[in-house]
């Protein structure tokens, strides 16, 4: 009956002050919109980026070249970060041979589902009178479109036959087709491209088009019509062209029933085998599986320390519900000598007082999660990602306003619990 | 029959055992029967504020015996002090001191919250005493939107709500004018003749003195002279 009583008269005193109010609660409705946008935005590109990846294949295993060296401090994963080979100490040696495939392939047949393995050949324009379209031109493997999950729209994918010949014949994107074909993709199978790729001319002939995907996580800046998209050729062509026939990586698409951090383990071991006498370069593999738990504890992370600096203004905020009430009192000090003439226990006064300054942080506290859903999910929808408001955090944000209403409510509020009525009652 | 309070040998002394101890109070021996009207009269700096705090258990003597309603006020702890000022104590002050933005019903409410009445039972009795004061036609009204009389008027029906053993009124005409001054003074006799309440009036104003049935003039922290008033006596009594 008190705490209702009490409730009732914190509100008709935010009403009475209503700019004074609205002041107070901006350091707490900044601090919650912020935790809860940072939450919302940062579950969204999580959930996304998990999602993305787990669609590029959880059965795939990246197999790599490393850098050997002892001390470096190897993961319980095996994931070892900065390893990228410099190509100053890299040779033509070091370099993972199609040979070694073919054996590994040939060792493990029932557990590998497929290789898919690439060679860039470079950024190029395919050119038609008026009409260009900008393209990244790969060399691709049989297995890279199992592994990549590419949706062929129109025509088909190419033929072993190709793939063994090396021939000039090219998938291209939807977007490709759209500037050079009007979109009409089953027009554009069969025809001719010419392509200037850092100024060499190559005239592969369309066999199959691609739905292109816009990436989630990078935003493109680039207008439709300069959008650069990739192409693929067959992946002997490009290493016919390039005169290459070792590779720095590849992907192994895992068989169904196989586990993938197992195949790992053995891909590894299997081209180990290899560089057991290089004395740079040794193999590392993981699967996708350990690349999007990393990638989720990660972001995880980067979450986390955002909502501490938003925690900090969150603090800063009752700071100043602290000011406010230490002043409220102040203002309301014959109020209080008259509560307690009139026969209010000190209790009662400090809980009038830290009910008041509740009902300032969780209204600004609600006023916070409404602005910060708002501006999570608007974020959200920026950058592409469907927004996920974590109810959790909203929860712990009413609870957290709380909190930071009693605890910066209680030393004015025993402040005024504690005034000598007498004195409160001389007031002036 | 008991006096309902009986002050005996109250003292009050400030900056104790300092060289510069100052005795507001030395040696006040006062008894006010039930349902007595009674004015303590005496200048500013005669002690009759200190008087006032002591008999409205806001402060305690330095020394003395005091005794409300039969409850031993000195050895009283602070909780109980609170319960003391809300059961027994009616105040009326010289500046009215309404809990602002809060309307005249929910003042008179008050006491009766702190001292645990249920909702319904406050309500009744708050509109009950607020016709009693005549203001049973503002009683939505906000302190701010009431003349002087009219919020002391509500402060009298606010001092009534527990129905306590006295009430005390310190200067409670003090800022209004002598017209609705007169109004006050008669609210109080209507309570004192028709409720047999009992009644302390603090002022300074020989005049409204007079009309209470018992006059205590104080002056330097001593009583100096008791006389009757022309206060009619109460046939409660």
């Amino acid at each position: 009956m008190m705490l209702f009583e009490n409730i009732r008269l914190a509100f008709s005193s935010l009403v009475a002050n209503k700019m004074r109010a609205l002041l107070t609660m901006l350091g707490i409705i900044i601090g919650i919109a912020s935790v809860i946008a940072i939450m919302t935005v940062g579950n969204s590109v999580t959930g996304n980026i998990t999602e993305s990846m787990e669609s590029l294949g959880v059965n795939n295993v990246m197999v790599s070249l490393q850098q050997k060296n002892e001390e470096k401090e190897s993961r319980e994963d095996g994931v070892v970060f900065g390893s990228q080979p410099r190509s100053e100490n890299l040779t033509e040696e070091d370099l993972i041979t199609t040979d070694m495939i073919r054996e590994f392939v040939n060792r493990y047949p029932d557990k590998i589902k497929c290789i898919s393995a690439q060679s860039t050949l470079g950024d190029g324009q395919a050119l038609d009178g008026n009409l260009y379209a900008n393209a990244s031109l790969l060399g691709v493997s049989l297995g890279y479109f199992v592994a990549n999950d590419l949706d062929i729209i129109a025509g088909r994918y190419f033929s072993e036959r190709e793939f063994d010949e090396g021939d000039m014949v090219i998938i291209v994107s939807d977007k490709l087709v759209n500037n050079m074909f009007k979109g009409d993709a089953e027009a554009a199978v069969g025809k001719t491209l010419q392509f200037n790729v850092e100024g060499k001319f190559y005239h592969p002939t369309i066999v199959g088009v691609y739905e292109h995907e816009d990436s989630p996580y990078m935003i493109s800046m680039t207008s439709e019509k300069d959008i650069r998209t990739d192409a693929y050729l067959p992946l002997r062509t490009v290493m016919n062209e390039k005169h290459i026939t070792r590779f720095g990586g590849f992907t192994v698409v895992t068989a169904t029933g196989t586990d993938p951090d197992e195949l790992a383990g053995i891909t590894k071991q299997f081209f180990n085998v290899y560089y057991r006498n290089n004395r740079n370069y040794e193999i590392s593999a993981f699967s996708m599986a350990t690349m999007v738990s990393m990638m989720s504890t990660m972001m995880g992370t980067v979450t986390t320390a955002l909502s501490v600096i938003a925690g900090i203004a969150l603090l800063v905020g009752g700071i100043g519900v602290m000011n406010i009430m230490l002043v409220s009192i102040t203002e309301r000090t014959r109020e209080i000598g008259t509560r307690k003439a009139l026969g209010a226990p000190n209790g009662s006064i400090r809980t009038q007082f830290i009910v008041e300054s509740i009902v300032i942080c969780v209204v600004g506290g609600i006023i916070g999660i409404i602005i910060g859903v708002s501006a999570g999910m608007a974020l959200a929808k920026y950058l592409g990602t469907p927004a996920k408001p974590d109810i959790s955090s909203i929860l712990l944000s009413i609870g957290f306003s709380s909190a930071i209403g009693v605890f910066f409510g209680y030393y004015p509020a025993n402040k005024a619990a504690k005034m000598d009525p007498i004195e409160a009652l001389r007031y002036e | 029959m008991e006096p309902v309070m009986q002050l005996r040998g109250i003292t009050k002394n400030y900056f104790i055992g300092s060289p510069n101890e100052i005795h507001v109070l030395r040696g006040i021996d006062l008894f006010v029967e039930e349902g007595e009207f009674v004015a303590v009269v005496g200048a500013s700096g005669s002690g009759k504020s200190t008087l006032m705090n002591i008999i409205g258990a806001l402060d305690r003597p330095t020394t003395g015996e005091y005794t409300l309603d039969g409850i031993d006020v000195i050895r009283a702890k602070d909780a109980e002090l609170s319960r003391i000022r809300n059961q027994k104590i009616g105040f009326v002050f010289q500046t009215y001191n309404l809990i602002p933005k809060t309307n005249a019903l929910k003042n008179v409410e008050m006491p009766m919250l702190y001292g645990g009445v249920s909702g319904h039972t406050r309500l009744v009795r708050a509109r009950q005493l607020l016709e009693l004061v005549g203001m049973g036609d503002r009683m939505k009204h906000l302190p701010e939107e009431l003349s002087g009389g009219q919020k002391q008027r509500v402060a009298i029906a606010r001092a009534m709500a527990n129905n306590p053993s006295i009430i005390l009124a310190d200067e409670p005409t003090g800022a209004l004018d002598s017209e609705t001054g007169r109004l006050v003074m008669d609210i109080f006799h209507k309570l004192h003749d028709e409720q047999g309440k009992t009644i302390i009036l603090i002022t300074h104003s020989p005049e409204l003195a007079e009309e209470t049935q018992r006059v205590i003039t104080i002056k330097d922290g001593q009583i100096t002279g008791i006389r009757k008033g022309k206060g009619k006596e109460n046939d409660a009594l």
